[in-house]
């Protein structure tokens, strides 16, 4: 295995494009390290990025939005307070990953380029509308987080496209976010089902919504049918029905040991209504 | 490839060591540099045997390469004691026989140590989250925790 730390993007997308066998990049390693230690990938070229200049700073761009640079950890975002006041659901998502010691180096770009459609960062992110810049050969592109997962462990980024920085949109007046996540115990442990949810109200109606459901699919959904049985509504109980009978409906889960699909199935519609009111809380100003 | 020069600073000392890139910081610290405090649990980030903090921050060693450690701190439970003087968290973890075989001691007490240092006052729910990445299957857990909250407390009274 060859391992190179380089200097910028461009760099490391031409190493990676020139690489005849297995590439992997390096952020935290807290999922390239465990595939290298059981076999599962051994990399012919590993890139760490995290010499690459801005890696580790949390930005606000002129527009009110957020750029965070690929090696910024989940324990820097909780630290960092005024992320946190704009996209609680992001952070609290990233924050549920793994232990203390996994969050000191656990990335939102290496959640999402595992491919795991258990990934909790994942739902929120493409419910704040998250995009990414992707520097390949042939220079930068921007994309949508839900555009990046195509099945588990796989992209849909090509060969030599490392992404490059991650873009959280203003968050804008009336606004909140939520994400939850299922699991058998209360710490440590990997997604049944995910859901991030984040709306906009004018007054107490919803303007605009997004609504996004892990692990229930082979990758993390953005469920426009979600979106729509709560738009124009104040949350009322018939949108809530509406919104879990339509997250249900989106649900395409496996059975296994963790939950059989009938329970992921009615889980994803459970959890939807609960984001979604804590989602709409937040929006009304409320500490939710 | 050959193997890399590594220069990185561990309990305060330089040190220098040459590493396969495939090596873990774990395997250098245990195999190069003869600390063989941290433990290999289980090698995937799960038990946390293996914590250390490196520039600050609580890390698995395990889940991190020896090539990155270029230019970092690191701290083990070496760094711990001040010479034949015990730090209170270790001192504690005797009193209240807050261990059994071991093996989880030297991550529980720098995952401690590291938890003190951000949060002087933790609640009990706060040291059990912090610390939830560290598995003991000998103690269930209670005295660990006993432990940690009473010597917060001492220090505390003591600063």
């Amino acid at each position: 295995m060859n391992y190179h730390s380089p200097a910028s993007f461009a760099e490391a997308s031409a190493l990676a494009a020139a690489s005849t066998g297995v590439t992997r990049f390096l952020a935290g390693g807290t999922d390239v390290l465990v595939q290298l230690r059981s076999d599962l990938v051994t990399p012919d070229l590993l890139i760490d990025i995290k010499k690459i200049d801005g890696v580790s700073k949390i930005t606000r761009t002129d527009e009110g939005g957020w750029t965070l640079g690929v090696a910024v950890t989940g324990a820097e975002m909780s630290e960092h307070g005024e992320l946190g006041r704009d996209w609680p659901g992001i952070v609290e998502a990233m924050d549920l990953i793994g232990s203390t010691q996994v969050q000191g180096r656990a990335t939102l770009t290496g959640n999402l380029c595992n491919g795991s459609p258990a990934a909790d960062s994942v739902p929120a992110m493409i419910a704040a509308g998250v995009t990414l810049t992707v520097t390949g050969p042939d220079g930068d592109r921007v994309v949508a987080v839900e555009d990046i997962p195509t099945g588990p462990g796989r992209t849909s980024l090509a060969k030599g496209e490392v992404i490059s920085a991650v873009n959280i949109p203003p968050r804008g007046d009336n606004a909140g976010d939520a994400y939850l996540r299922f699991i058998p115990r209360t710490e440590m442990d990997i997604a049944v089902v995910g859901c991030g949810v984040s709306l906009r109200l004018e007054g107490d109606k919803i303007i605009e919504a997004r609504v996004s459901l892990g692990a229930v699919a082979p990758t993390v959904l953005l469920v426009e049918d979600c979106a729509a049985a709560i738009v124009g509504t104040t949350l009322d109980e018939a949108a809530l029905e509406a919104l879990a009978a339509a997250a249900s409906a989106a649900c395409n889960p496996i059975d296994d040991k963790r939950g059989t699909i009938a329970f992921r199935t009615d889980v994803a519609g459970v959890l939807a209504k609960r984001a979604a009111k804590i989602a709409y809380a937040r929006a009304k100003g409320e500490n939710a | 490839m050959s193997k890399l020069h590594v220069s990185t600073k561990v309990n305060g000392d330089a040190v220098e060591f040459l590493c396969d890139p495939r090596e873990t910081l774990l395997d250098c610290l245990r195999d190069k540099l003869n600390l063989t405090g941290a433990k290999e649990g289980c090698g995937t980030g799960d038990c946390g045997a293996c914590s250390v903090t490196v520039d600050g921050r609580l890390v698995c060693s395990c889940l991190m390469l020896g090539v990155e450690a270029e230019g970092k701190e690191i701290a083990t439970v070496e760094g711990m004691a001040e010479g034949e003087e015990l730090h209170p968290l270790q001192k504690k973890f005797i009193e209240y026989a807050a261990l059994q075989c071991g093996i989880c001691t030297p991550g529980v007490l720098v995952a401690a140590k590291a938890l003190l240092e951000k949060n002087p006052n933790p609640t009990e729910e706060e040291t059990r989250y912090w610390l939830a990445g560290n598995l003991c299957r000998c103690t269930g857990y209670d005295k660990i925790i006993r432990a940690v909250m009473d010597t917060a407390a001492d220090m505390r009274e003591a600063s």
